[in-house]
């Protein structure tokens, strides 16, 4: 085989790749929905898609097939803004799916109302995980902020699950001092000083935390913790505070896309399907708290704890008044926390 | 008679009473324990760094067994991984393979003004991060782009797609054949195009009979090299991917998702193909350096 001939098949297959990027921007005969959603639900919707692609089928005879994004909460909603096409959104708050609204046509403003229950079918709290034994003894918010404690959570800045970090921390604070709002930032300044990484999002957190071994006690989703208890049986503990934040991981249709796309009927079917007893049975299996637990399987309910929990809109004014106070540029965090110090 | 200056020095050392014989040595060696010293600390930080990593790449993919292993690399994302990457090296080590010919060939066989300003912007890819390899793509083909809007609403999706990976990996081995190539042809001068002219070829025999041969072995070293990064490249394309499973994942970013789900098996099982691709890269690049050594000589290796 000459050197020549050998160029000239490569001139075939460059023309025949081009062809087959050509047959890529065609469109498929059956609806595909895109979910983008957040790291922990991965292992949820894998099982849900296929839940809900049976329902539909028996319910009309048509196919859906499903493809799914995960990543972290405010970076997937950067990427849907930047054009990734989805048709519904499942992020880590509603603070994320507000920035979509504000920073694009793809869903109205007031997306959080045309769901029930503020479009969020199941919900989470934040608990501490430590190390087997629980070797400092850490029992509620306060122990964090002893000193040679390390806490492990990401940056509230790109991860929704640590805003939720922050505002459980900090509403504890409140409590404890009266609402003293001054005490309340110096007592999160004080854990942020045991921060010794913070990492972009969740899961990269509890990398450091699980394979690393880095810190004493990890700022976690509920959900994430409970994954972390099966994947590592014995290594872990989870702790639960004496107060915690109800976490209201929200879902929206992003209507622009779907309506180009023909997807609605299938997408709001989908949402609508996360609020029916084998959506909710589902959540709670893979550790989300359901809204309707009675849908449940009893032994997945109760492996949740008791927990005194509060909502962001009785501490905070909700996610339209939290998100630009202590996350905006020079908010609260940017104060009480300085990188370095 | 004529004496050696040498043997004359080398007489008289003994003679003196310096030095005893045992501590003699060249002024090119050093003393035994600083050449063992040297070469264990380069043998353990190779081993440390290169050897150690790359083991535990494979008896982490192993850890399991042989079952799960290939489990991993049957399973339908981590295949639909392997086609995305193989498609997109397809479509961008010919094009990369061509832009570099052209390119190398026009600079070094010609004069013409904007010369070094065409070889720096070729280099362009090797200085700018690829992070910022990835956003250009998303400035120009996004939703907010300056050619997005208009290519979403006539349904062209080029961004959180299989195009905006391509554009991508184009960007970001862009320069990888032309560097082998431009310094090869530049010594080689245009003498012999000059006699293959002169004796009645035209432009393109003269092209695929005289400066093609001359540069084949330099070429197939370039897009080795092209092939290697397009196959591996993660920065870029995490960036323009939108991380749809079965659909924009590329073996790179399947990894980091496995990883990121616990699932350490599948995540260095499929480590162990992007490992093998590398090591393949590296045997046929040292058998072309074997062979062909007086001809890739002429310019500087990676």
């Amino acid at each position: 085989m000459t050197f020549s001939s050998l160029t000239r098949r490569s001139a075939v297959l460059l023309g025949a790749s081009l062809l087959m990027l050509g047959l890529t921007f065609e469109v498929r005969a059956d609806t595909t929905i895109l979910n983008v959603s957040y790291d922990p639900t991965r292992e949820f919707y894998r099982e849900y898609n296929a839940a809900f692609a049976e329902h539909w089928k028996k319910e009309t005879g048509e196919t859906v097939n499903f493809e799914q994004s995960h990543g972290g909460s405010g970076k997937q909603a950067r990427a849907v803004i930047d054009g990734l096409q989805a048709d519904v959104l499942t992020l880590a708050l509603a603070g994320d799916i507000d920035e979509v609204a504000n920073h694009s046509d793809l869903l109205p403003k007031d997306w959080q109302a045309r769901l029930p229950q503020n479009s969020s079918p199941y919900t989470s709290t934040i608990v501490l995980l430590v190390r087997k034994g629980n070797p400092k003894n850490i029992k509620d918010w306060d122990d964090l902020a002893q000193p040679g404690v390390a806490v492990i959570t990401p940056n509230p800045k790109t991860s929704g699950g640590a805003r939720w970090n922050y505002l459980a921390a900090y509403a504890y604070a409140l409590d404890t001092f009266g609402n003293d709002d001054a005490k309340a930032r110096a007592f999160v300044g004080v854990i942020y000083k045991n921060v010794p990484v913070l990492d972009t999002g969740a899961r990269g957190s509890l990398t450091t935390f699980v394979q690393r071994g880095i810190g004493d006690v990890f700022i976690s989703w509920e959900n994430e913790a409970f994954l972390a208890q099966a994947e590592f049986p014995g290594q872990f503990e989870i702790v639960v505070p004496s107060i915690s934040i109800l976490a209201e991981p929200p879902v929206a249709l992003a209507d622009k896309n779907a309506d180009r796309k023909g997807s609605r009927k299938v997408a709001e079917a989908y949402l609508n399907y996360l609020y029916s007893p084998e959506g909710q049975r589902l959540a709670a299996r893979h550790y989300y708290r359901p809204r309707e637990a009675q849908h449940a399987a009893a032994e997945d309910i109760a492996r949740f704890p008791e927990v005194k929990l509060f909502t962001i809109d009785d501490k905070f004014g909700g996610w339209v008044k939290a998100q630009p106070e202590h996350f905006g540029d020079g908010g609260v965090f940017d104060q009480i926390y300085q990188p370095g110090r | 008679m004529a004496i050696d200056p040498l043997a004359i020095d080398t007489a008289r050392i003994p003679a003196g009473n310096t030095p005893p014989r045992a501590r003699f040595r060249t002024p090119l060696s050093e003393v035994p324990w600083v050449k063992f010293g040297l070469t264990a600390i380069a043998v353990a930080f190779l081993a440390l760094m290169l050897v150690l990593p790359l083991a535990a790449v494979f008896a982490e993919a192993f850890r399991r067994g042989v079952e799960p292993f290939l489990a991993a690399l049957v399973e339908p994302d981590a295949l639909s991984a392997v086609r995305l990457t193989l498609f997109v090296a397809a479509i961008s080590v010919p094009a990369n393979l061509l832009f570099g010919l052209v390119a190398s060939w026009a600079i070094a066989k010609f004069q013409f003004k904007g010369k070094s300003f065409l070889i720096t912007l070729i280099d362009l890819p090797f200085s700018v991060s690829p992070v910022i390899s990835g956003l250009v793509y998303i400035l120009l083909f996004g939703s907010y782009g300056f050619l997005g809007p208009w290519l979403i609403a006539n349904g062209y999706q080029i961004v959180f797609a299989v195009p905006g990976i391509v554009l991508a990996t184009i960007f970001v081995t862009f320069p990888f054949v032309a560097r082998q190539l431009i310094p090869l042809m530049e010594q080689q001068g245009t003498t012999e195009e000059e006699a293959a002219l002169s004796l009645g070829a035209g432009g393109l025999r003269t092209f695929w009979s005289v400066t093609l041969p001359n540069v084949k072995w330099a070429l197939l070293y370039g897009v080795l090299l092209c092939n290697a990064r397009a196959m591996g490249e993660f920065g870029a394309v995490s960036v323009v991917s939108g991380h749809i499973r079965g659909k924009t994942n590329t073996m790179p970013l399947h990894v980091e998702i496995l990883y990121n789900e616990y699932n350490f098996v599948a995540a260095f099982a499929v480590a162990t193909l992007l490992a093998l691709l590398a090591l393949v890269t590296l045997v046929l690049k040292s058998a072309l350096e074997w062979r062909y050594g007086g001809e890739l000589a002429a310019h500087g290796r990676h």
